[in-house]
This record gives C-alpha cells, sequence and structure tokens, in this order.
C-alpha cells in the first residue's frame, strides 16, 4: 500500500502518534451503471487536540466519509477498502460488540440535525441517562450530576435537563447535542454541519464555544461543513474535498492565504464579505459531475480555470510541498523541488 | 434608480416611482392554546421598492421576513395595514383575473429548489403551464419561443435543448434558474425572491446572484431579496433593510448601513457574519436566542439582548427615525434627539 499522507508536524507541537489515522478509505454506493465511489482514497492523520476541518460541497462525499470514520454507514453504502486505525485499533475489524463499547466512551457524533438526532419523546436528563448506562454507569446520583455537569459546560441552566427538545431553541437543542456527545470525555468529537440549521449569530456563539471547549477539554474535532468561511478561524488543519478525493490538505491560515488547488482558490473567491471593497465575483462555472460519470484525469478539470492538456488524461496524485498537500499538476514541481 | 431617496420624515404617503411598497404592514397569527394567544409575525413594517430597485430584507429566522413575501404574494391577507403596487392597493384586488394580474406580474421564486419543480414534468411543460395561466394570447409556437427566451435569459442556454429536461438531470443551481425563468416568463415588475440561494452551494450562489444584478439592469426588474446572509445581501442590493422579531430595525442604503450600522442588532448581525479576512471578534457572548413573538408587548423587542438597553425601551417602542439621509434605524439609543451615534 502507498504509505498515507505524513502526519504534518508543525515546529512547536509535540510529537504525539496520532489519535485517528484514516489509510485510502474507498466508499461504494452500487447503482444501476454501476458502483458509485463516494469517497475514493481518502487518507488523513488527525493528532489529540487538533481541529480538522473538512469542506466541500453537497454530494463531494464529505459526510459519506464521516460515516465511514464512525462506522455508521448503512447499506447500501458499503466500505470497499482502506483502513481506519483509531487510538491503534482498526475500527473496520472490530466487532459490533467491541465498537459499541469504544463509540461515545472514545469517540462520539454531532449530528447535523439536532431535532432529527434527538428523541422527541424523551426528556434531556433521559436521553443523557441512556447514553451513560449504556456504557455502565448505573449510579443515579452520578449520572444526573454528570448531565448538569456537560449541560452547564455549554452555557445551558440545568433546568432544561427536564425538558424535551422541542421546548429548546434550535441553538439550544445543538448545545443539548454536544454536551451529549461530552458526557463520557471522549477524546474526538466528530461534527457533522452543527450549525448549518441555525442563524449567523447563533452558529458564530456555537462555533467559538466549540472552540472553547475544545482547548479547556482537550478533545480532537473533526468538523464536516459546507461552509469554509465557517472553520477558517476555528481550525487547525483544512481538507477541502470535491468529488470524493481530498484535493487540498494542510494548516488553514496557509491555504486562506495561499490556496494551491484551482478549486480552492475558486471557493475562496464565491463568498461576498461584508468587509473592503466591493468586487465582482465568479464563482466556479458549471456544477459538481456525477459520481457515476466522472470525467477522466482530474475529476476538476471542467470546471477549471487553468486546465492543461494532461489535466483530461492522467489523475493527478496529492503533491506534497511544505506542509501542504495538493491534488493539481501545477504543484509536481514544487514537491519534486521539496522532495 | 428612481428618486425615492426620502430624507428627512418617514416619508409614508405615495412616492413617485414607488412601485411596490407596505404601508403600516401587520400580520399576526392566532395560535392554540386555551387563551388564544397572538404571534406577531409583522408588525407595522413600512417598506419601499422603485423601479429597477433590488432591496434585500435581512434577518434571522422568525424575523417575519418570509410573512412578508407572502403578504406581497397574497398568500396572506394583512391584518392591517396596506400594501400597493403602482399605487393600487391590494385590497382593491379582488376579482380572479385580478388576482392573477398580478401575481404575474409579482411572482416570487422559492427557496427550495428541488421541492418547487414537479418531478414528472419536464422543464417546458413546467413554462408553458405558467405561460398558458397568466399569458393566454400567446399562441403555441409563441409560447415555445418565449421559454426558450426566458431560459436563455437565465444562462440555461441553449434553452430549446432544457425543454425537454426533466428536473431530476438537472443541478441545484440549474434548477434554481428554472425558478427564475419561470418568474421571468410572467413579464414580471418585481420578484420576490425568498432565500433563493441559500440551499445551493457556495461555489454557485454567486452566479444567481450575479443573474440577479443582471436581470435588474437588462430587463428593468425590481427585486425584493429576502435573505438572512448580509454579506450577499451586500453584494447585490442597493438599498438594505433588517429586521427583528417583526419589525424594521434598520433600513437604509447598503453601504450606509454595513459601514455605520445605527441599530445594535444590525452590528451584532455584521460582528457574526463569518469572514475568515476579518478579525475574529472573540466577544461572542450573545447566544442567538430567538425573540419573543408572542404576545410582545411595549418596548424594544431586542432590549433582552441589548448591550445599550436602558430604562425607556422596556417602555416605549421605538420608531425607525432618520440617522442620515436615507438611513433609518428603530433604537432609541443610538437614533433620537438628533444624535446619530457613529
Amino acid at each position: 500500500m502507498k504509505s498515507p499522507i505524513r502526519p504534518f508536524a508543525r515546529p512547536g507541537d509535540a510529537v504525539a502518534d496520532p489519535i485517528l489515522e484514516v489509510r485510502d478509505i474507498r466508499v461504494e454506493y452500487p447503482t444501476p451503471e454501476g458502483p458509485a465511489r463516494a469517497v475514493d482514497r481518502v487518507s488523513f492523520a488527525i493528532h489529540p487536540g487538533e481541529f480538522l476541518g473538512i469542506v466541500g460541497e453537497s454530494g463531494c462525499g464529505k459526510s459519506t466519509l464521516l460515516f465511514a470514520i464512525t462506522q455508521l454507514l448503512t447499506p447500501p453504502a458499503r466500505l470497499a477498502g482502506g483502513a481506519i486505525v483509531f487510538k491503534g485499533q482498526n475500527l473496520v475489524q472490530l466487532a459490533a460488540g467491541a465498537l459499541r463499547t469504544i463509540r461515545w466512551r472514545d469517540y462520539s457524533v454531532v449530528m447535523q440535525s439536532a431535532m432529527n438526532a434527538l428523541n422527541p419523546v424523551k426528556t434531556v436528563a433521559a436521553q443523557y441517562a441512556d447514553a451513560m448506562r449504556a456504557h455502565g454507569y448505573a449510579d443515579r446520583a452520578a449520572i444526573r450530576a454528570r448531565s448538569r455537569e456537560v449541560l452547564s459546560l455549554v452555557g445551558i441552566d440545568p433546568v432544561h435537563l427536564n425538558s424535551f427538545p422541542h421546548q429548546l431553541s434550535g441553538g439550544m437543542r445543538q448545545r443539548v447535542m454536544i454536551a451529549m456527545a461530552l458526557l463520557l470525555s471522549p477524546e474526538l468529537i466528530v461534527m457533522d454541519e452543527p450549525t448549518s440549521a441555525l442563524d449567523v449569530v447563533a452558529q458564530r456563539s456555537l462555533m467559538v464555544q466549540i472552540k472553547a471547549l475544545q482547548k479547556s477539554l482537550g478533545f480532537a474535532v473533526i468538523f464536516v461543513t459546507h461552509d469554509m468561511s465557517l472553520v477558517g478561524h476555528f481550525s487547525d488543519r483544512l481538507a477541502v474535498m470535491y468529488a470524493g478525493v481530498i484535493v487540498e490538505i494542510g494548516p488553514t491560515r496557509r491555504i486562506f492565504q495561499s490556496p494551491g488547488h484551482p478549486y480552492t482558490q475558486g471557493l475562496l473567491e464565491s463568498f461576498p464579505s461584508v468587509y473592503g471593497p466591493k468586487i465582482p465575483l465568479k464563482g466556479i462555472p458549471g456544477s459538481p459531475p456525477n459520481m457515476v460519470m466522472l470525467p477522466t484525469g482530474c475529476r476538476f478539470h471542467p470546471r477549471c480555470a487553468k486546465v492543461m492538456g494532461r489535466c483530461s488524461i492522467d489523475p493527478p496524485e496529492l503533491y506534497e510541498a511544505e506542509d501542504m498537500a495538493v491534488r493539481c499538476f501545477l504543484r509536481e514541481a514544487a514537491h519534486v523541488r521539496c522532495a | 434608480m428612481s428618486a425615492v431617496r426620502e430624507g428627512e420624515s418617514g416619508g409614508k404617503t405615495d412616492q413617485a416611482g414607488a412601485l411596490l411598497e407596505a404601508l403600516a404592514l401587520t400580520r399576526h397569527f392566532r395560535i392554540g392554546g386555551l387563551f388564544g394567544r397572538t404571534l406577531h409575525a409583522v408588525d407595522d413594517v413600512d417598506l419601499t421598492l422603485s423601479a429597477r430597485e433590488i432591496v434585500a430584507l435581512v434577518g434571522e429566522s422568525g424575523s417575519g421576513k418570509s410573512t412578508i413575501a407572502r403578504l406581497f404574494a397574497m398568500v396572506f391577507r394583512p391584518t392591517s395595514g396596506d400594501i400597493r403596487f403602482r399605487g393600487r392597493s391590494l385590497r382593491e384586488i379582488r376579482s380572479h383575473r385580478d388576482i392573477l394580474a398580478y401575481r404575474g406580474q409579482v411572482p416570487m421564486v422559492f427557496q427550495d429548489p428541488f421541492s418547487s419543480l414537479n418531478p414528472v414534468h419536464t422543464i417546458g411543460y413546467a413554462l408553458e403551464r405558467g405561460l398558458k395561466l397568466h399569458r393566454p394570447s400567446l399562441s403555441r409556437a409563441e409560447r415555445e419561443a418565449e421559454a426558450i427566451r426566458v431560459l436563455d435569459a437565465v444562462g440555461l442556454s441553449p434553452g430549446r435543448r432544457m425543454l425537454g429536461r426533466y428536473p431530476h438531470e438537472l443541478s441545484g443551481g440549474q434548477r434554481q434558474r428554472v425558478g427564475f425563468a419561470r418568474a421571468l416568463s410572467c413579464q414580471p415588475k418585481v420578484i420576490l425572491a425568498d432565500e433563493p440561494v441559500s440551499m445551493l452551494d457556495v461555489s454557485i450562489r454567486i452566479g444567481l446572484l450575479n443573474l440577479m444584478a443582471q436581470l435588474c439592469e437588462s430587463e428593468g426588474l425590481s427585486f425584493l431579496y429576502i435573505t438572512h446572509d448580509i454579506a450577499s445581501a451586500r453584494y447585490v442590493a442597493h438599498r438594505v433593510v433588517v429586521m427583528y422579531a417583526g419589525q424594521v430595525v434598520e433600513s437604509g442604503p447598503t453601504e450606509e448601513v454595513l459601514h455605520r450600522p445605527v441599530h445594535p442588532y444590525t452590528r451584532l448581525l455584521l460582528s457574526a457574519v463569518p469572514d475568515p479576512r476579518a478579525e475574529l471578534n472573540v466577544a461572542a457572548t450573545d447566544l442567538g436566542e430567538p425573540p419573543r413573538v408572542v404576545e410582545p408587548g411595549e418596548g424594544c423587542r431586542f432590549r433582552w439582548r441589548c448591550p445599550l438597553a436602558v430604562s425607556i425601551c422596556a417602555e416605549v417602542t421605538p420608531k425607525l427615525r432618520p440617522a442620515s439621509p436615507g438611513h433609518e434605524g428603530a433604537c432609541h439609543v443610538t437614533v433620537g434627539r438628533g444624535v446619530s451615534a457613529p
């Protein structure tokens, strides 16, 4: 197997082993026209306490990737290959029982829509107690105490333990979900667009809170979003996905300052700003490809502003240069220079 | 743009060039429960839309912005207040034929391009139905030519090839363009665009915003652009109207409102816009809790969240007052007594 992307050790970082290593994973959905590969050979690593943002448009496979990592894929989606090594264990080979122990205790998930993820007929306290009992906590007082504690952490008055989901606002429900993910102090929390249903003010306040909790409690975060501007201030590293592959991965600040892939450049030029001069924007022409009939060569070439002859023939690799990796032939030279 | 730049007084009566205007528009909903409480979705809103103007109505969910669109589209009737289209009150529009004519001139483009097109019919059928209804004088061939023209106008070219396509063959952005084509086919004056880009991918959105600006230029259309995204409002709109809890809290020329916001809510909104190019304002202490719109009572509805609130805010509902020419804000502290804050 080809080695996955090297974990990027930054100066000043403690050289710790990655908490999660995703190697070459592939997820397929069967379709009448043959398998659609929603996630194709994606590899990355995340270190303890790191905040990794994964951005991409709808249909780029970011949610599928997330479901694959958390082993929550449901048929017809199928993990067609690769390894997901979490704290030294390959999750792909684990039995359901062993997975159940790890899940929520060592890693937890915050889903996109809190309204659908919370049980509407149970109080918050009952749902928290369920999760804790499933992991062997039996002492009711201790469960109650921990539930109060996590709710306070996210800035909700513990009286809401007795509330039903419908009695809470959208922002509060998302906070309740995040508190639930914190119940057993996991080392990794995977978040799938947890703020996309919220208004800007609630969204900003939730992001600030997630970041503050992450700093104080030290868990790692994988944060999936379609809105690149949202994670700009919060993530340490950023992975940009397009049509099932990672097209660019590197430190967030660097990607925003000098995006390497034409797709990332296009994305950054797609959202208007409330500050600075008003400039006409073009966006990216065309639309993302059909996953069953992918373009040959580079998957982005039909929409790319910098397309060259070979782009439609050979698929580019992820070329590493310094601390970035970019899937574009334009970066090949830099990669060779570095190597 | 026309001469609707009323400076001093709130300008409530007819102005030259006002195409669509809301006058003290109010819509309440009775909600259940033993005591039959009232939800104030829209309260006392004045809004003017001139020819060839894009006005952005900005606010969070529950602020009443979509209710305003539905009032303009005659889906709801106002509880009180009035809407005038080219000087004529909508209350006078009663016959089926007049309502149809009005809806053709003020069509709506919906938020969700996936559910607003019938999946079992082609794009051509969707356009033709609207044309049959709103422009019955056209012959079959003319209808087809018109359908092709509007498809080309929204950038779905060649339009002829699009006619036979089904919605599932199109991407979200293309479907939303069909939504605009459908609105355009009725020869509208004003298009009510209710969050037309919020369900689309980031890379597609800007294309539709550009389309709105271009239609405003080339076809002389006006838009009421309803959005929660103040950055996109800045990108296309000539004027911005900020709503909070069913009331207009600030309105004025876009750049003026964005650079010199007078209402604390507008300031909060602006500080919360995710923009990696700007510095992070870490003082994000506001949790973004939704406002109370059920039996709100007297007083400023933002006072619970307002850092500047004083005692009068709980007693008197602030009215819109001019802060600078064309720029109004409804705040006791920042606008009023002739003092306008920076």
